[in-house]
């Protein structure tokens, strides 16, 4: 693709905006915290079987009539002919709401037998996942780091992983601002999208260091050159790709099952988070922290001549 | 044109078809689908913990640990485990639910015995049943030994043993000190196991047990493993067992493999549109990947979650990339003056380096994910992950390279519009032409 602006010079912006948004982020965080589903709360399940097949839209109801709003995620069936019901809800229910929803079954589902039951779940197994998927993703980072170092240099090593955290960071920072839940899906989203970011980075960075072996710049002028072309050159299959991606996800949101809506949201967020941190994050930075070693301007072009 | 190498290039694509057409039902049946896709089986056990006594945060840890080792052995079927509320009884719960199980029976091992190794220094007769029974308090268990039980044959008398390895090698050297000379009892649950005379004191954490029921090398293995897996902390006893349909609902399932299947057309008839002829050849890798994957999932035992196919979207993605990168990569070589043939050649040349570069970087993630991710969803995703980098590699690359090399040589045909190069390109190229 032929260059249509020199992103590099552009680069404050772009480092403005990523930041606008995950200050933006932090702050919604601080005032409001994390919408945290079932996954990860304490929460009561609730158990009861009716007569015939469970209907989803009628248990729903059922419970929306008391004021409680099953999430997403919140109903399953069960028993081999369909007919439990298994509802999980955030927080500890009080025993007043406890007879309400009893009261509540009897007038949806009349033919059931049995009456509800209880039961309070610890959320310490869905926590220890997240912390493992937290542990799993900067043990990930930091080996990255070395074999990015190895095959390419030590900068371009920290540039991919900054991309990377920020792609976490951004998704993080947009669910926090849409006051999206977090549930497990979640984290399965997110190792999704630092494995997408990290490859991304990696082939722009491949096509930077091969321009660099050809063109050698010899100042910070000649660089921004180099690595603004490099962009220019892969744009083409930046765009390709994460168009190809990006139907994927888009599709399954809108038509995909309400259950993996915020899996699949957390997905867009983090392709395009991804496809846009490789060009105008890590390759900026690169070229920031490598110009600090080169000088500004060669006076001549003796270069060349050399 | 050359015939031969355009029937080579055909004869791969109907291979790639009709396999694929023939078969993936049968394969894809036959993948068990997780708890969130298919739903499974709901075990509710209560902990029997000394009496009066509460769980503790270690303690649950130790206990849910211990459980997750047994569900997921290999760490791809993951299932979820819960601690609830105490029962009428004031006994904790643990509420564990796995997907892919048939019978009640099968879901009843699935915690499984518990191996419990013990060593005793003494025993009596016992006079109703004529079996040895421990006497006193053991002199160490399977919680003593490090997780590193195996199957060995013994060197000197060729018997099938198991090799155990004291977690404190003291420990082992103070028994067989004391003992030297005299027996110890050796029991398997319960079952008295050997009774071997400690000949000489041991000078390491090092030991082999065998005899009675370990006569076979299957015996040992399986007392390696349940050694290995740690023994439960506390006994658990199942309380209730209930079918479970899909956490993430039936409805919602449908609909989400029919957008997946529309997404998956979408890419296919943008790969064309852009890339023309390659990009049929891309999209018949694709097809190859989707197929090897499962293939490969299904020899693993993998049982497919959600993160499972999230690894598997990233797969697609990652092998159409391999293709675009090529592809774009042909435009460039092309851009360059080379030839068609030329600019194919030297363009997949140059987009491998790129592809290994940025493949083996997501590998190493999901290796480090797959070590440091613990049991579950981690692990499961890990998994998919680094078997689709793999299969991407040979399919996206390898195939999809092998198939453009024949057609582009086959002659069919020669513009370069048919790989997708533009205008814009052509004209510079013919100019140097």
């Amino acid at each position: 693709m032929k260059p249509k602006f020199d992103i590099v010079r552009l680069s404050k912006w772009f480092f403005l905006l990523s930041s606008a948004i995950t200050v933006a982020g932090l702050i919604f965080f601080a005032v409001f915290g994390f919408n945290l589903s079932t996954d990860f709360k304490a929460g009561s399940r609730i158990q009861f079987q009716v007569n015939q097949k469970v209907d989803d839209t009628k248990v729903r109801q059922m419970f929306q009539s008391v004021g409680l709003n099953i999430g997403d995620t919140g109903l399953t069936v069960g028993g081999i002919a369909r007919n439990v019901a298994i509802v999980t809800l955030p927080g500890q229910l009080t025993p007043h709401q406890i007879q309400e929803i009893q009261n509540a079954e009897h007038k949806y589902f009349p033919d059931a037998k049995q009456g509800i039951q209880v039961d309070t779940v610890d959320p310490f197994v869905a926590q220890q996942t997240a912390h493992k998927a937290v542990w799993a993703i900067l043990a990930a980072a930091a080996f990255i780091v070395i074999y990015v170092a190895i095959r390419f240099e030590f900068r371009f090593a920290i540039a991919g992983i900054i991309a990377l955290l920020h792609d976490a960071f951004i998704v993080l920072s947009v669910f926090v601002l849409f006051r999206r839940e977090i549930d497990l899906t979640f984290v399965a989203a997110l190792l999704t999208i630092v494995g997408y970011s990290i490859n991304d980075t990696i082939v722009i960075f491949d096509r930077i260091r091969e321009n660099l072996k050809i063109d050698k710049p010899k100042d910070v002028e000649s660089l921004r050159e180099v690595v603004n072309k490099s962009l220019w050159q892969t744009m083409a299959r930046s765009i390709n790709t994460v168009f190809t991606v990006l139907v994927a996800a888009v599709i399954l949101y809108f038509f995909g099952g309400v259950s993996i809506r915020n899996f699949t949201f957390a997905l867009i967020i983090g392709l395009i988070s991804g496809a846009y941190s490789s060009i105008f994050i890590a390759s900026p930075i690169w070229v920031a922290w490598r110009s600090r070693s080169l000088p500004k301007k060669t006076v001549t072009d003796e270069v060349e001549v050399v | 044109m050359k015939w031969g190498r355009f029937l080579a290039f055909l004869l791969m694509a109907v291979v790639i078809v009709g396999l694929t057409a023939g078969t993936v039902t049968t394969i894809w049946k036959s993948i068990p689908l997780g708890l969130d896709l298919k739903g499974g089986v709901d075990l509710l056990y209560s902990v029997e913990t000394p009496k009066g006594q509460s769980l503790s945060t270690s303690a649950k840890q130790a206990l849910l640990k211990a459980v997750e080792l047994r569900v997921n052995s290999l760490g791809v079927s993951s299932p979820i485990i819960d601690l609830e509320g105490k029962n009428q009884a004031g006994q904790d719960q643990i509420r564990v639910q796995v997907a892919g199980v048939k019978n009640q029976q099968e879901a009843e091992q699935i915690i499984g015995a518990t191996a419990q190794l013990a060593i005793y220094g003494s025993a009596t007769m016992d006079k109703k049943t004529g079996q040895l029974v421990p006497q006193g308090k053991p002199l160490a268990t399977g919680a003593d030994l490090k997780s590193n039980a195996k199957w060995v044959v013994d060197q000197e008398t060729g018997q099938n043993a198991v090799a155990i390895e004291f977690k404190n090698a003291q420990k082992w050297i103070n028994i067989t000190d004391k003992y030297v000379g005299k027996q110890i009892y050796v029991f398997l649950n319960g079952q008295l196991l050997t009774d071997p005379v400690i000949q000489e004191k041991m000078y390491n954490g090092q030991s082999e047990i065998s005899g009675g029921s370990l006569s076979t090398p299957q015996a040992c293995m399986a007392l390696a493993s349940e050694l290995n897996a740690g023994a439960l902390p506390y006994p658990l006893h199942l309380e209730s067992l209930t079918s479970v349909g899909p956490t993430l609902g039936q409805t919602s399932l449908q609909r989400t493999m029919v957008a997946g299947l529309v997404a998956i057309i979408i890419i296919f008839v943008f790969m064309i549109w852009v890339y023309r002829l390659a990009g049929l050849i891309a999209d018949l890798a694709l097809v190859a990947y989707g197929y090897v994957t499962l293939l490969v999932f299904d020899g693993l035992h993998v049982v497919l979650t959600l993160s499972g196919l999230a690894a598997l979207i990233l797969g697609v993605g990652i092998a159409v990339d391999a293709n675009i990168i090529t592809y774009e990569r042909i435009k460039d070589e092309m851009r360059n003056g080379r030839s068609l043939k030329s600019a194919v050649k030297v363009g997949n040349r140059n987009a491998l380096r790129t592809i290994i570069d940025s493949n083996a970087t997501t590998f190493i993630a999901g290796a480090v994910m797959y070590f440091f991710g613990g049991q579950g969803d981690v692990r499961g995703f890990a998994v998919a992950l680094m078997v689709s980098i793999i299969v991407s590699l040979i399919t996206a690359v390898l195939l999809s390279r092998l198939m453009l090399f024949s057609f582009t040589n086959s002659n069919v045909v020669r513009r370069p519009w048919w790989y997708g190069v533009g205008k814009g390109v052509l004209k510079e190229h013919e100019a140097k032409v």
